[in-house]
């Protein structure tokens, strides 16, 4: 079964340089907002997978291979971090 | 800065007493099944299943269930390495060989890319998916394959890591050239032989 | 992402890997350990929040995992956790890591699923199995802020022996803290609580009613929470106040008789 986006704090965190868990996500697909902690996550599948807990689109993909992270906003039509991490 | 090592923390067992020239570089043997899946399983009723060969955005020939269960089809008996390093040793399956389905449309093409039911895909050279090397297949353990591991379908293609077994299948899209899949578009292997162990883009 | 926007600052204010040593390794449970660290430089932390744990072998395999922090802020730096017979990594924190190892960590991390004393309450804290460890952070940080906030705690367990700080929720509800344990597999004798899983009927009768204006926190494994989440919604309770953290699931294998991550085809039993 799936996580949550708490699961992928501290990625985040190294992508963004700042906390990331409470900025609101805005789905590219159905417009759907919500808090990056609340997203729907499937971990190590062999990469990350984020997904809109509302229509289920993929708002992010996360590959980390040899120390490098690509991540892929690719679903996202927002993403707006809050307060000061 | 190099990272401390940890006391006594070893990565997963290595297999054996005779297991060893069954499981390739870096896997361990696991006798459950994990289930690893980007997104929700997909519920497609039989009904309206297909499984359709493809090129150049044309329907060549396509399958429904009841016509595919009418292919003849092979028990296997199959060892599996998925990348994220587990290895399941004589998974058995029953499932109609991809040459088999391959052999219905006149257009050849050196490269498939499989595509599935949640939008997944992958890409294989064809001559992989042929030679009794790959099945699409629908029983797994004597049973109807469960949604949960691919059900109704997937594709198994035992010599190659997990993820070109590419779940809920429904079709193969003929290329003339190799193109990368969901997880080949985000560094993961072209090919995936984990005997070579080509887990990730350059090994 | 076509148009998108990445509004709001982004400081530069990296967590990065620090090596940090153990100091104790508690057992609460048959198959968990509370692993206190000393970490040079840690900022604090707030109660719902949780780090990352990296360990290295020697051919220098790595493996990293999260988990919660189960102390309060000005306390040691603290973690839960339990073992899964098929892990490759909580079998060695449970079994094999002893005071004076080092571990590498970051942290803390998570700014959502958090309780500061400025949020209030009442608070109504659901936990499914290993999912009381953030909540038990909640708990300690309530009490050493001095805050008189409410609080009710349903804690869903397999066994009365599975209750991970069971004495020190004693402790809670001597000081006004409703406490109620729900045991899902086997009960004690005499046992007259509840039985079963958490259900609107239980969650009607423990929760604060929504004309409180609780605040929740649900955490354990992800259908747990799931369930939860939406009957608290169900009672009234408006979904921005409902905060939720899911776990990756304990599978019980009954083939196996093994507690496990992984999903056995066998097997039908979920936690």
């Amino acid at each position: 079964m799936p996580l949550d986006g708490n699961a992928i704090g501290g990625l985040l965190h190294e992508v963004f340089g700042t906390e990331m868990t409470d900025a609101v996500a805005t789905c590219g697909t159905c417009g759907a907002s919500g808090r990056v902690a609340e997203t729907v996550v499937y971990l190590r599948v062999p990469g990350t997978v984020v997904r809109c807990r509302s229509c289920s689109a993929m708002l992010m993909v996360i590959s980390q291979i040899r120390g490098t992270s690509c991540v892929d906003l690719r679903g996202l039509a927002a993403l707006d971090p809050r307060g000061d991490g | 800065m190099s990272s401390p090592v940890s006391r006594g923390f070893r990565r997963r067992h290595r297999p054996s007493g005779g297991q060893e020239g069954r499981v390739p570089p870096g896997q361990y043997v696991t006798e459950g099944f994990p289930v690893l899946s980007a997104g929700p399983t997909p519920h497609t009723p039989l009904p309206e299943w297909t499984f359709s060969i493809r090129q150049a955005g044309n329907t060549l020939r396509s399958w429904t269930w009841p016509e595919f269960q009418a292919l003849p089809a092979e028990n296997i008996t199959v060892d599996i390495h998925c990348v994220t390093r587990w290895s399941k040793l004589d998974t058995g399956w029953r499932g109609v060989p991809v040459e088999a389905l391959l052999t219905q449309v006149e257009q050849k093409a050196p490269y498939v890319m499989a595509f599935c039911d949640g939008g997944y895909t992958t890409n294989l050279p064809a001559k992989d998916v042929t030679g009794g090397q790959a099945w699409v297949a629908f029983d797994y353990n004597s049973q109807p394959l469960p949604a949960e591991h691919g059900g109704p379908a997937r594709l198994l293609v035992p010599h190659l890591y997990f993820w070109k077994s590419a779940k809920w299948v429904r079709g193969l899209e003929l290329m003339d050239h190799d193109e990368p899949g969901f997880w080949e578009t985000y560094g993961y292997h072209m090919y995936g032989d984990p005997w070579r162990e080509q887990r990730y883009a350059g090994d | 992402m076509a148009g998108t926007a990445i509004r709001g600052r982004l400081s530069s204010r990296p967590r990065p890997w620090q090596v940090a040593t153990v100091t104790s390794v508690i057992r609460e449970t048959g198959s968990v350990v509370t692993i206190e660290l000393e970490a040079p430089g840690w900022p604090g932390h707030r109660a719902g929040q949780h780090l990352d744990i990296r360990l290295t072998a020697e051919d220098g395999y790595t493996a990293e995992r999260s988990y919660s922090l189960a102390s309060a802020n000005g306390e040691p730096v603290a973690i839960t956790v339990e073992r899964l017979d098929d892990g490759e990594v909580s079998p060695y924190l449970t079994e094999e890591l002893r005071a004076g190892d080092e571990l590498e960590l970051r942290g803390p991390i998570g700014n959502w699923f958090v309780w500061n004393t400025p949020d209030g309450g009442p608070l109504m804290l659901v936990a499914g199995g290993s999912g009381i460890v953030p909540l038990r952070a909640i708990l300690r940080h309530r009490q050493r802020s001095g805050s008189d906030v409410p609080v009710r705690l349903l804690y869903s367990s397999r066994t009365l022996d599975d209750v991970i700080y069971r004495a020190e929720l004693e402790r809670y509800r001597n000081d006004g803290a409703q406490i109620t344990y729900t045991l899902t597999r086997t009960r004690p004798p005499g046992w007259s609580g509840y039985s079963g899983r958490v259900d609107a009927a239980m969650l009607a009768q423990t929760a604060w009613p929504a004309g409180q204006h609780p605040l929740a926190y649900v955490c354990g494994p992800t259908r747990f929470v799931e369930t939860v989440a939406d009957k608290l919604v169900g009672l009234g309770y408006p979904s921005e106040r409902v905060r939720t953290e899911r776990f990756g699931g304990v599978l019980w294998c009954r083939w196996m008789g093994t507690r496990s991550a992984a999903c056995c085809t066998r097997c039908s039993e979920r936690r």
